[in-house]
């Protein structure tokens, strides 16, 4: 599905100011897989988001989407970005921002607003169409970026610190969603967060970033009973484990 | 568009951007240049740019063109400063005391709205077609941007700091020294940019339509009937005029910027 | 809250009455020919404007001489210069590059006072209409462009790259996307077109060689010496820059009603 082949980026060309932010990172993603990474903030995330998403040509090395090179995004990829506030359209009604990508996809008008009501339903804001972005809570705005995603009905969804905005509670709900959400939708999604619980909590496999320049020090399979649940799953013996596991190896890391 | 630009605009350094904007003001001069001497505008509507420039450089060495020049500055600062003494304590009245705020309402929205070079031929009856006129013009255009954002910057300043200065028993002219009129100051300097820009305006409209004395406008006037033998002298006039205007323009917008500063370190911007 | 407001625009209204009522008195007490009385004023406006036959809606010959071409100079040349302003300001700051280069030049441009190039208007255009509606057009040009310019060119980086992942067409960024995120500073840089737009105009008519218009008018009574006529003209270009000013500001909260909301 994914292949990141000895991926390299460097800001601000070969100059006293050059920033590696990626150095030969190596990763595969098989379909249906959600991957979650993890790694020390400004470590190059979000770089390694933007390259396979097409916004970024990397300076070495290459992505591969489905068997084709990215060169600029990719067709059926949705990203949701962080700051939920900035990536919505605040002149455009809610249902309008979540209908706008579908116009690419040659549905008419009905059908994009059903598209639309369907997705907003499936991240339960159904009665929200017609409300603009700043009527609603910073969670809310979140699950329309998410609905924005599904409706375009992507095969890759990228997720670049999705919940890093938002309170704790808000937080767990919207984990659950995206749990609901890929079981319901065959789709293979990576989930970048700085959050080592999340990771472990939402993930079929954590990937562990170094600090920057970025490369991949740990690759952990995450075999938990489904369904998740946000007490039990978090009490598992695994889970523990596993949490500890990912902890160390960003620690390690990080503080060297 | 490429991604490599869309994903990250990184904005060019000062330097540069100062090298791009004297390249474009050349290639403007050069495009001038050319298309007067390759007769794709008549010459006589535009002259070549060397010619302008050179003409105005001759200006700075003109005694009439001086005095007409040196009359105007005098009208346009003369007005604007007294536009500035007269609506800033207004301004700074009308914001901190409600009730002559809902007094005199009525009579500001009623006056600012007349487009003050109506008000050219009225003037010019009653005090003749000297300086007096221009100045006299000048501060009533400027007056209503300097009124409107002191009283607007007083509105936005934040209630928390003088309820602080309050609590220390500061009473409200020290309120009004300490807080309302540092926090408003930008605000005011915005509208004392604003206003610089309208008392030119009028300085010029003014002369060019009394046509008679001296100044800026008076030199366009007399240039503009001998035209279009004389309009290299027009534009060389434009010219100093523009520049000026750009200068002023930049001053008070440095003078904005400082005294933001606090504004920007309060909303965490770099300026 | 309403009471309030209601009790607040009471309070002014009476204000206005006694000011006028005041102005009214003292002008007849002074007796001075440079001031007349304000029902003096008003008298000779409906004399000279609306004292018409109902077919033309009460208005006279002279209004329709005067007030209408006016009205039809401002509507056409703030059409015409805001329409160039937005398009010009959107391709100049679309690029930051393009906008880096022309910045010197725009603003040099902007801070020629528009009066001062009059007579080059007059040189290439001659008296007339044509001269009239170019002149204003460029003197409201410069802030609708440079407000467009930089409202395009500080759109935030993110709705791009959100256009960019699902993959709109150049169209729908500029018109979905570009546009609406310029939109409050373009509708800053109308908003100081509207007034200039009136300034500009009655300027271009006290010109020598103006056949008809408001500011002709002022013209014609100052040489007449006729003063109740003059403060006529100045009470009607007030109440058409308020009222110019109230309906464009209608127009502007019922675009901006999402920017309003969101800060």
């Amino acid at each position: 599905m994914l292949e990141i082949d000895n991926l390299s980026h460097v800001y601000g060309g070969g100059g006293p100011n050059a920033h590696h932010a990626i150095e030969a990172l190596n990763l595969s993603v098989a379909e249906g897989e959600l991957l979650c990474i993890v790694g020390p903030s400004g470590c190059g995330k979000s770089t390694l988001l933007r390259s396979i998403a097409g916004l970024i040509t990397p300076t070495g090395g290459q992505v591969k989407v489905e068997g084709q090179v990215v060169r600029q995004t990719p067709d059926n990829l949705a990203v949701v970005f962080q700051d939920y506030s900035r990536s919505l359209f605040p002149w455009m009604s809610v249902a309008d921002n979540v209908a706008l990508p579908l116009r690419r996809k040659n549905m008419d008008k009905r059908q994009r607003r059903e598209a639309a009501h369907e997705a907003l339903e499936s991240v339960g804001l159904s009665g929200a169409g017609r409300k603009y972005p700043f009527q609603l809570s910073g969670g809310m705005q979140q699950r329309v970026a998410i609905a924005r995603a599904l409706a375009y009905r992507p095969t890759l969804m990228l997720m670049d610190e999705p919940f890093g905005s938002v309170d704790a509670q808000t937080r767990e709900d919207l984990e659950d969603l995206v749990l609901k959400v890929r079981s319901h939708h065959q789709m293979t999604i990576v989930l970048i967060t700085h959050d080592i619980d999340e990771s472990v909590y939402v993930g079929d496999r954590v990937v562990i970033l170094s600090k920057a320049p970025a490369h991949v020090v740990g690759d952990l399979k995450v075999d938990l009973p489904a369904p998740r649940d946000q007490i039990t799953t978090r009490e598992h013996p695994d889970f523990v484990h596993l949490r500890a596991e990912v902890g160390r190896l960003v620690r390690g890391h990080a503080t060297v | 568009m490429s991604a490599q630009t869309l994903a990250r605009p990184r904005p060019a350094s000062t330097a540069i951007r100062w090298s791009r904007r004297a390249a474009g003001a050349l290639a403007f001069a050069a495009l001038i240049e050319l298309v007067s001497r390759t007769g794709l505008v008549d010459p006589q509507f535009l002259p070549p740019a060397t010619e302008i420039l050179a003409r105005a450089a001759a200006l700075t060495a003109d005694p009439e063109f001086l005095a007409h020049a040196l009359t105007s500055l005098i009208a346009w600062a003369a007005g604007l400063g007294l536009a500035v003494v007269i609506a800033v304590p207004l301004g700074l009245l009308l914001g901190s005391v409600p009730i002559v705020d809902a007094a005199t309402r009525s009579v500001v929205e009623f006056l600012r709205p007349i487009p003050s070079v109506a008000l050219i031929p009225l003037v010019s009856l009653l005090i003749g077609t000297g300086t007096q006129v221009r100045i006299t013009l000048a501060v009533y255009a400027s007056l209503w941007p300097i009124l409107y954002n002191t009283m607007y910057g007083l509105r936005l300043v934040d209630p928390l700091a003088k309820e602080s200065l309050r609590s220390y028993g500061f009473g409200p002219l020290a309120m009004l020294r300490r807080v309302s009129f540092p926090s408003s100051a930008p605000f005011i300097t915005t509208g004392i940019r604003l206003a610089a820009a309208v008392a030119l305006i009028l300085v010029v409209s003014t002369e060019i339509v009394a046509g008679r004395g001296e100044g800026i406008g008076v030199f366009m006037f007399y240039a503009g009937i001998a035209v279009p033998a004389r309009m290299t002298d027009i534009l060389a006039a434009v010219l100093w005029v523009g520049l000026f205007g750009v200068l002023v323009n930049a001053v008070l917008v440095a003078a904005e910027r400082r005294a933001f500063r606090w504004h920007h370190a309060r909303m965490g911007e770099t300026p | 809250m309403r009471t309030r407001r209601m009790r607040a625009a009471a309070f002014r209204t009476l204000v206005l009455v006694v000011l006028v009522l005041a102005w009214e008195a003292a002008a007849r007490a002074a007796g001075n020919t440079f001031f007349p009385p304000p029902s003096t004023i008003v008298v000779r406006m409906h004399a000279m404007w609306f004292s018409g036959p109902p077919s033309t809606l009460f208005l006279t010959e002279d209004a329709i001489a005067n007030i209408l071409p006016s009205l039809g100079r401002m509507a056409v040349s703030f059409a015409g210069g805001a329409f160039a302003g937005v398009v010009l300001g959107l391709a100049v700051g679309l690029s930051a590059r393009v906008y880096d280069y022309l910045d010197g030049v725009l603003q040099f441009l902007r801070a020629i006072p528009p009066p001062a190039l009059v007579t080059v208007f007059l040189v290439v255009f001659g008296f007339g209409l044509r001269m009239q509606l170019a002149f204003i057009m460029f003197s409201i040009l410069w802030p609708v462009l440079l407000n467009t310019a930089d409202g395009a060119r500080s759109i935030e980086p993110l709705h791009l790259q959100t256009s960019q992942v699902f993959r709109l067409s150049r169209t729908e960024r500029l018109l979905r996307v570009i546009v609406p995120s310029a939109l409050p500073k373009m509708c800053a840089g109308l908003r100081l077109a509207v007034p200039l737009t009136l300034i500009v105009m009655v300027f271009s008519e006290l010109l020598p060689g103006t056949v008809n218009g408001i500011g002709f008018q002022l013209t014609v009574a100052y040489q007449s010496f006729d003063l109740p006529a003059m403060w006529g003209g100045i009470v009607l270009l007030g109440v058409l820059g308020y009222v110019l000013n109230e309906l464009y500001l209608i127009a502007e909260r019922r675009l901006l009603a999402w920017h309003q909301a969101a800060h």
